[in-house]
């Protein structure tokens, strides 16, 4: 079963530059766990604590997988997971 | 150095006054790999904060996708501080995720004043902030 995974320019370093890659998982966090056996490192920068981090947002399809079931969310052949840091700061 | 048009500098100034009090967010996108910003793309501040910008998720994606099918990049991520300097904060640089765009910081604090307006570009590469010169030309020669 394959997922596409696109990856943001900041994860990459773990991708050798690939702009997207291919997984397996029954959900995300397995799809995650999976990523880590060829990319060493890239599951850590998504998951903390075994959920997913604040400021990287993570989407199935179309649609924020918080407003899914979050780490948990059921994957299926053929989706396609985007992965994006949050544009996110300010004074405090 | 971030070389800007004087058109996107005024578009960024304007949009910060508008939506002081509350932190005014954008990017401005260019063709990927020639550092040049071309495309003014104010976002919604999810968090309509005073104090802390989000850019809403889905606008987020949205923004990505469309990005990628334009062969773009996001050159420049800019906000707005309204009470303070126009300088990273710590949460700024915590969440800096773009090594390769300029981030510019604007201050609205002396809007009601009418004193300068602060308008800086930095790199934030790894937790590491370097201040840049910012240079508005009319056009891009």
């Amino acid at each position: 079963m394959a997922i596409e995974v696109r990856i943001p320019t900041i994860l990459r370093t773990y991708t050798d530059g690939q702009k997207a890659v291919e997984g397996t998982g029954e959900t995300l966090a397995d799809l995650f766990a999976d990523l880590d056996t060829r990319h060493a490192g890239i599951r850590a920068r998504i998951v903390d604590d075994g959920k997913l981090r604040r400021f990287v947002n993570v989407y199935l399809n179309d649609e924020d997988v918080r407003f899914l079931d979050g780490i948990d969310t059921k994957l299926t052949d053929g989706d396609s997971v985007t992965i994006l840091p949050a544009v996110a700061g300010g004074m405090a | 150095m971030l070389t800007i048009t004087q058109a996107l500098y005024d578009q960024i100034v304007a949009h910060a006054r508008e939506d002081h009090p509350d932190e005014a967010c954008g990017v401005l996108a260019g063709p990927v790999g020639q550092g040049r910003p071309e495309r003014f793309i104010p976002m919604l501040n999810a968090a309509r904060s005073p104090t802390f910008y989000e850019f809403d998720s889905q606008d987020l994606l949205k923004l990505y996708r469309e990005m990628d099918d334009r062969d773009e990049e996001p050159v420049v991520i800019y906000h707005s501080h309204t009470a303070t300097e126009a300088y990273p904060s710590r949460t700024d640089i915590s969440y800096a995720n773009e090594p390769g765009a300029h981030y510019v910081l604007v201050s609205t604090a002396d809007t009601d004043g009418a004193g300068d307006f602060q308008f800086r570009s930095f790199r934030i590469v790894e937790g590491e902030v370097t201040e840049e010169e910012v240079r508005v030309v009319s056009h891009y020669g």
